[in-house]
């Protein structure tokens, strides 16, 4: 069997790729240790493809390598940021919600917002006098 | 009960000492993210996601009642690294100690190279027990004397002082990394040293801060086309010209400096052949090597992805000599560690002084060992519930499915916001260290 062909079949809420012909099952008893080890793997994926159905075609690629490279990355566009802040003038804006790195999209970034650049003079805890 | 003959086999770790704070709410500052000891495993360096290093002294026991080694006690703390912000290319760059790696000990100074995502410093540790008294100018507070007040001259000299143990950063390697620096590997000539980001590795010599030879560059010319980033780099243990980088897609490269200046061409290639019919859209993901070392004896290598660890013979590149899996059950759960990100943890490994056993962590505290001769492995909890010292562990049990016995626990129990992701083996002995999110437990084997 092959992956392309899996994702090519329709797969019913309970993660069985029916249809006649088909030797993929998903939950039934295989002959071999290996198709047992791989049938997890799988049915996993079955259900990843059922939550989001637009996941990428391809198996874990680009999209998260970019990710990873672009870690650290801020964004701010000096003209959005004074056009809310003059809207907020006239109405409270609600403030940032739990992800307050997230400066892209409708939320603009204020002041109150930004994690504070912390002082780093706090001595760790690991070297503080805590009972062993 | 009869006394277990030394070595890897069977021993029994007990539990020595714990530090960091006991509330559960965790300060990110104090999240741990490198633990090492250095070369004769007396020292003991963390560093954090604050920034801050602690380093442990082992206490030189009485050698007449050793009913336990010497203990971890706090020897040193310092703040290696700040936040900052790289206004240019609007980065924020975290002051995160990645990893520390420890020079060997070359005169009555210890010292060690720490980096964060961007800059690697060399850190000197020195200890000052005497200093210098009876000035004829200066009183012993610092005010000065008056001269027209002094009527005969003495010498100074040292007197004994209370210990004190100076940090001083001697060099700053900086702006050389384009993208996050994962590891840094100290050569066997003790002269230079290898920093490796997400595409480049690059060569310093430990004197030398501004100038570094590049010596591996995968950025491809399209960056479209990237399809595979370094994760870890390591320096051959004997060999000096020869080291290994691991990649996202699951390969090991071995490179020799002496082929060319520019090892994009690897002299060996080490992966293991997949069967394309068990691809899956987590293979990859599953596949990516997290951390690579090479065994003291430098004829082996371990690496370790998601849920295993692998053991390399140099001399043959088509396939693992060992394979030990860490958490197969986590298998059946890939879908929602894909949705929490818990499979992009990245774990490390480490080998005992004697390359006989291996060790890694896993999830819900707990952390695995690996017998290398006799195939056997145990999975221990790093736990405040075992806190006498002296108390033995117990070997845990994580049941996958069906039927729970008595005393283990199941997949669906687990814990994943505690990962045990850096461990360290004593060089010469058997004490581990090993790191929780925010603690760090010292376990040793039991003595008499």
């Amino acid at each position: 069997m092959d992956a392309g062909r899996v994702f090519g079949k329709k797969v019913n809420g309970r993660g069985l790729a029916g249809g006649p012909g088909c030797d993929v099952c998903y939950g039934l008893v295989e002959d071999t240790q290996e198709k047992e080890g791989i049938l997890p793997e799988r049915a996993e994926e079955a259900k990843l493809k059922a939550k989001y159905p637009s996941l990428g075609q391809k198996p874990g690629g680009s999209d998260f390598l970019m990710k990873r490279l672009q870690k650290g990355q801020k964004y701010f566009d000096s003209g959005d940021y004074n056009m809310a802040k003059a809207k907020m003038k006239n109405k409270q804006l609600p403030s940032a919600g739990p992800d307050k790195n997230l400066v892209t999209g409708d939320h603009i970034p204020t002041p109150q917002d930004l994690p504070q650049r912390k002082s780093s003079l706090v001595t760790s805890k690991l070297a503080g006098g805590q009972v062993e | 009960m009869a006394r277990r003959a030394g070595g890897g086999n069977d021993i029994q770790w007990c539990f020595s000492q714990v530090k960091g704070a006991v509330d559960d709410d965790v300060a990110e500052a104090d999240i741990i993210s490198t633990v090492e000891f250095n070369h004769s495993g007396e020292l003991l360096a963390t560093g954090d996601k604050g920034g801050r290093v602690v380093i442990f002294q082992q206490e030189q026991e009485n050698k007449i009642q050793s009913h336990s080694r010497g203990e971890y006690n706090v020897y040193s703390t310092f703040q290696s690294h700040e936040p900052e912000f790289d206004y240019l290319k609007s980065l924020e760059i975290e002051e995160k100690i990645n990893k520390i790696r420890w020079l060997p000990q070359k005169n009555a100074a210890q010292f060690l190279l720490s980096t964060n995502d961007k800059t690697i410093k060399l850190w000197k540790i020195s200890e000052r027990d005497k200093r210098p008294e009876g000035y004829n100018l200066k009183e012993e507070d610092g005010r000065y004397r008056d001269p027209t007040t002094v009527t005969t001259l003495r010498v100074p000299v040292f007197r004994p002082m209370d210990l004190m143990v100076e940090a001083s950063p001697r060099r700053i390697f900086a702006n050389a990394h384009t993208y996050h620096i994962n590891s840094i590997s100290i050569n066997s000539d003790y002269e230079t040293y290898l920093s490796a980001d997400d595409l480049r590795i690059n060569l310093w010599h430990l004197e030398i801060t501004d100038r570094s030879f590049n010596i591996v560059d995968i950025k491809p010319a399209n960056m479209e086309e990237l399809t595979e980033v370094i994760t870890a780099a390591e320096f051959h243990p004997n060999s000096c010209n020869t080291f290994v980088y691991s990649s996202s897609k699951g390969t090991i490269r071995l490179c020799d400096m002496r082929a060319s200046a520019l090892c994009d061409r690897h002299s060996k290639l080490f992966e293991e052949p997949e069967d394309p019919s068990n691809r899956s859209f987590f293979s990859e993901i599953i596949s990516s090597i997290s951390d690579v070392k090479f065994s003291h004896s430098g004829r082996y290598m371990m690496t370790r992805d998601y849920l295993s660890v692998k053991i390399w013979d140099l001399n043959m590149e088509n396939r693992p000599v060992e394979t030990y899996q860490v958490h197969e059950y986590l298998r059946s759960k890939l879908c929602s560690l894909y949705e929490n990100d818990c499979i992009f943890d990245k774990f490390e490994c480490c080998w005992n002084g004697s390359d006989s056993v291996v060790m890694t962590g896993s999830y819900n505290n707990f952390f695995r060992m690996f017998d290398r001769n006799t195939k056997r492995d145990i999975t221990l909890e790093a736990s405040r519930e075992n806190n006498k010292p002296r108390t033995v562990l117990k070997p845990r049990k994580v049941c996958a499915s069906g039927k729970r016995k008595k005393d283990e626990i199941s997949v669906d129990s687990l814990d994943f916001n505690k990962k045990i992701l850096h461990t360290a083996w004593h060089p010469k002995e058997n004490i581990i260290a090993v790191a929780t999110t925010n603690n760090l437990y010292i376990f040793q084997d039991k003595v008499n």
